[in-house]
């Protein structure tokens, strides 16, 4: 058996490499409140995010909005709701080519 | 100010039946899509079935982007490097034809076009921002495109599993956790001489292959991979809630499923051309909210209409868009756009396969909350993959001793006759209650 990573496509740099996006200057998702980020204990978006978007560094949540594959876990998944999840602006975001 | 007889919002399945449905009777129709095009955003497994689609574009099989022709339905059980398997082939699934693999960015466009053609008016590229009110009534939506207030007497809601029009409009709040999946999914494309050969397969034949067990590791959740024309969809799906206690990027996940040998041989050699994920909608009947008000009607994922039992979730949407759109033609007959009248397509939900449907399985959401989901994704299907192996190895003990300790290892993982009876019991009035 094959070690994880090691395998052609299987990091998810690869994965999103193989999506195309159209990004906007500015975010769609807003963290509300960094202080809850904080205190939250499990910082949990940094791994149930499929896409990366959620990086915790320097006491604070890092947003790669760029990533995001608008699926919309965060807004659901936050053990704060501190997220502020809108879709991005009209044709903008993620285009699948086969869905 | 634009006004209009309807604006749907999101072309996916359920908004498109809904646009065409009122556009062939002659109503002037807005259908709204975020996307780039009909199906930019889409995701499914993706299996599309006949039946409901039939009913709103008769033999469109002739014409619309389909993959392969269903003739084999698989559900693997899987252990760690084992699977037990069952699976139903068929020649009868040929006629009448069943059901079809699809990609939803090429079905999404052709479906989404009949409603063009029928003359309703495209606009792409366009987010609905809010609803519009006047007297605690839904008079239309605001658009993110400049001066872009859309007016209608009747507005459908069919946004999407993330439906955030739906929670605007206070008919259901967040979905928590446990009311939805994140699935994941990879287009890994082969040469079709591949396909056909690992997949004992034909022509336009085509294989579906569900799976459930240790590739969720202790999650509540569901693998899947199909075979298309030159590529096999590959994904899997996870309870929100048990993704999060996890701690498992979904990613790896995936990754993991791909290392299963039963998996790994069908797929190598294959080229990931696309990763994908997608939220579903899998709360059950008690999550599906108020289906219309004075001006509005809520369609497909953005209403919860998914039976997760069985992948449905298109032929839902679907329905639920015809159902809408044929309301909003008796509404426009009786000039009447209250709740009232629009109650009909309620009504028409109610009595179809989508209520009967979501209600026969509405004690399995129960089920899967009340019962540690390790026992059921990962200590039954281990125990199963293990009773089956040794049963079939031959190494002096006798059957009957076997077939006795296969049994006890069953009883032991429920934690003894008693709650084996008793969780047999609840799956059973799960399904069937």
């Amino acid at each position: 058996m094959s070690e994880k990573g090691t395998i052609k496509g299987s990091s998810i740099e690869e994965k999103l490499f193989t999506i195309r996006y159209k990004v906007d200057d500015i975010s769609h998702l807003i963290i509300k409140d960094q202080q809850v980020c904080v205190k939250c204990e499990t910082k949990e978006c940094n791994d149930f995010c499929p896409a990366d978007v959620y990086h915790w560094r320097e006491l604070t949540t890092h947003v790669a909005f760029e990533n995001c594959i608008e699926c919309g876990t965060c807004r659901i998944g936050c053990p704060d709701a501190n997220i502020e999840w809108v879709y991005p602006k009209g044709g903008y975001g993620i285009t699948y080519k086969f869905g | 100010m634009d006004k209009f007889d309807a604006v749907v919002v999101g072309a996916g399945p359920a908004g498109a039946a809904a646009a065409l449905t009122m556009a062939q009777a002659g109503m002037s129709v807005v259908l709204l899509e975020r996307g780039e095009f009909p199906g930019a955003k889409n995701l499914f497994g993706g299996v599309l079935y006949r039946k409901q689609l039939e009913d709103i574009v008769p033999e469109f099989w002739k014409e619309a982007p389909l993959e392969r022709l269903i003739v084999e339905q698989n559900l693997w059980i899987m252990g760690h490097e084992a699977v037990t398997k069952i699976g139903h082939r068929n020649e009868k699934f040929k006629d009448p034809l069943n059901c079809w693999t699809g990609m939803r960015v090429h079905f999404d466009q052709w479906f989404a076009n009949k409603a063009v053609a029928a003359g309703a008016i495209p606009v792409y590229e366009t987010v609905a921002l809010e609803l519009l009110y006047e007297g605690g009534r839904v008079v239309g939506v605001r658009t993110d495109r400049e001066a872009g207030d859309l007016y209608a007497d009747i507005t459908i809601i069919a946004d999407g599993v993330n439906s955030l029009l739906g929670k605007q409009l206070g008919i259901h709040k967040e979905w928590q956790p446990d009311q939805v999946s994140l699935a994941v999914k990879e287009q890994i494309f082969l040469p079709k001489e591949k396909i056909l050969d690992r997949f004992g397969l034909e022509d336009n034949e085509g294989a579906t292959i569900e799976f459930v067990g240790e590739t969720t590791q202790g999650m509540t959740g569901l693998g899947f991979l199909y075979t298309n024309k030159e590529s096999l969809s590959l994904g899997v799906g996870v309870m929100v809630s048990d993704l999060k206690k996890s701690r498992m990027k979904p990613y790896h996940l995936l990754e993991q499923v791909k290392q299963h040998p039963a998996i790994r041989k069908l797929i190598q050699g294959g080229e990931t051309k696309e990763y994908a994920g997608h939220l579903i909608p899998e709360g059950g009947l008690k999550a599906v909210p108020q289906l219309s008000g004075d001006g509005w009607m809520i369609c497909g994922d953005a209403a919860q209409l998914v039976n997760f039992v069985h992948r449905e979730g298109t032929n839902l949407a679907m329905t639920s868009g015809r159902f809408a759109g044929e309301a909003a033609v008796a509404a426009k007959q009786r000039g009447d756009f209250s709740r009232a009248s629009l109650a009909a397509y309620d009504r028409s939900v109610s009595e179809s396969f989508i209520r009967k449907d979501l209600k026969k399985y509405q004690g399995l959401h129960g089920l899967l909350n009340e019962v540690d989901p390790k026992l059921l994704f990962s200590e039954f299907p281990h125990t199963m993959n293990a009773a089956a192996y040794d049963m079939l190895s031959v190494d002096g003990r006798s059957k009957a001793e076997k077939q006795k300790q296969a049994i006890q290892s069953i009883k032991q993982t429920a934690g003894g006759t008693m709650d084996l009876i008793k969780l047999g019991w609840k799956g059973w009035r799960a399904i069937n209650g």
